[in-house]
């Protein structure tokens, strides 16, 4: 049994939400600047430069990416041999409130669907743990932004619907998030499960690495496939047309019942903050 | 690349085509959701509309020794039917991002305004562009208060242009 102190959890949380707010990965500058060689359209050509600038003048100046630093979401992985002494709840909101606050990120987080008093520290995070094997503690950090948030969307097709139903819903959903969800997006897709676990795959699909690609062929062709059928659509970067709407399709999946094929689809901005800590 | 200072005329607003690059200078207002809910309840606003530019932002809190923190746009498309009112009585540009409904799009031409978007996202480069800010309104909304901002060559492209251009549909 290895035992971690809650503290730990709270270090790690503050200084992974500061500097994924102040800090692209570079993995993500290399497709943004992989999209601009082959981007036609001039003022797209020009929305991604400024995308690659302000990542620049973020990392040297120390200032938040975008003013919406988001609201924290963290899956944590918890191994059978740890023992966390303490609440890890507790100790990841301790993160989030330090973090918010000595990262001058902004808090965006209210109390209510109808009085929404802002809560003033930016908790409640968004936490979902699970149990694994082993003796370590991951936690999947990140910081999403409410615009592509209020682009995503849950659907159960019918089984009959298939790979073609699962595109075209993927292709609406995108088309009409036009340019509100601050494209180049990644799209990331939950298929399967029931209702509310293809969204938390869906959401976790996005802290995968960017360049991997889905285990299962069939899925791993759908996102090729997709990516290519979402840069098609002419959105272009914020909506103002282009070759560059998406930077990456990722696919998680679950079983599901006979009856139904659920589809969760998760938009991120080209802003994607996000981070992996071992503990 | 067009150059324009506040306060914006109906001639400014003439010359703006969808499409084109645009460097603003000069004097914007900030206000997002809760402050348009509040501007459509005030008989006398806190700052001259005539003229003027809105940017639909909630910055980050300010660091010592900077103008403030950063400031890219929010989405517009929830201030629609708020913008209505404030364009009667003359506002001229508003700033945000993504597409808006094609009511306030008539709208907007019927009242000679035009809709700019700056780059999503791009928060840090366009707080570079802001010289100083001031509260001037509400500040019990935190990020959602209203700011008086000085801006310099502050870059925006036009979205909606009042000869009937949409970026977003012309694209296709
Ligand atoms: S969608 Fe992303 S990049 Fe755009 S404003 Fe929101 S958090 Fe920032």
């Amino acid at each position: 049994m290895r035992f971690i102190d809650p503290s730990i959890i709270t270090e790690a949380i503050k200084d992974s939400v500061i500097k994924i707010n102040y800090e692209l990965d570079d993995s993500l500058i290399s497709l943004i600047q992989k999209a601009k060689k082959k981007e036609r359209s001039n003022i797209a050509s020009s929305i991604l430069d400024d995308i690659i600038e302000n990542s620049e003048i973020a990392k040297e100046g120390n200032v938040p990416l975008c003013q919406d630093t988001g609201v924290v979401v963290v899956f944590a992985e918890v191994g059978f041999d740890v023992h966390i002494d303490g609440n890890i709840y507790d100790a990841i909101n301790e993160g989030v409130r330090q973090g918010y606050s000595e990262g001058y990120l902004r808090k965006s987080m209210v109390n209510h669907p109808f009085e929404r008093v802002n809560t003033k520290d930016n908790t409640p995070a968004m936490i979902h743990l699970s149990y694994v094997k082993g003796d370590k503690l991951t936690l999947k950090i990140a910081s999403k932004g409410g615009g592509s948030e209020n682009m995503s969307t849950v659907k159960m097709l019918t089984p009959a619907a298939g790979i073609d139903g699962v595109k075209k819903l993927v292709l609406d959903t995108v088309f009409q998030a036009g340019g509100k969800p601050c494209p180049p997006i990644i799209v990331g897709i939950g298929l399967g499960g029931n209702f509310e676990k293809s969204a938390i795959i869906a959401k976790e699909s996005l802290l995968r690495p960017l360049g991997d690609k889905s285990d299962d062929p069939i899925i791993a062709r759908l996102e090729d496939e997709l990516y290519d059928e979402i840069n098609k659509l002419g959105v272009g970067p914020m909506g103002v047309g282009g070759d560059t709407t998406c930077l990456a399709v990722k696919i998680n999946y679950l079983p599901m019942h006979i009856a139904s094929l659920p589809v969760a689809i998760n938009i991120q901005c080209h802003s994607a903050r996000h981070i992996e800590v071992i503990l | 690349m067009i150059r324009l200072s506040s306060p914006i005329s109906n001639h400014d607003i003439n010359n703006l085509k969808s499409g084109d690059k645009v460097l603003i200078t000069g004097t914007i207002y900030t206000a997002r959701d809760q402050a348009h809910i509040r501007l459509l309840n005030e008989k006398n606003l806190p700052f001259p509309i005539e003229g003027s530019i809105i940017y639909y932002v909630g910055p980050t809190p300010k660091k010592e020794g900077f103008a403030i923190g950063a400031s890219g746009p929010t989405s517009s498309y929830r201030m629609d039917e708020m913008a209505v009112p404030l364009m009667e009585k003359g506002l001229k540009i508003m700033i945000g991002k993504g597409d808006r409904s094609e009511e306030f799009r008539h709208e907007m031409m019927k009242n000679n305004a035009v809709y700019l978007i700056a780059t999503g996202g791009a928060g840090a480069l366009l707080s570079s562009r802001i010289k100083s800010s001031k509260l001037i309104a509400y500040e019990d909304l935190g990020a959602e208060a209203i700011y008086q901002l000085e801006v310099e060559d502050f870059p925006c492209f036009v979205a909606y242009d009042v000869h009937g251009h949409n970026l977003f549909k012309d694209r296709l």
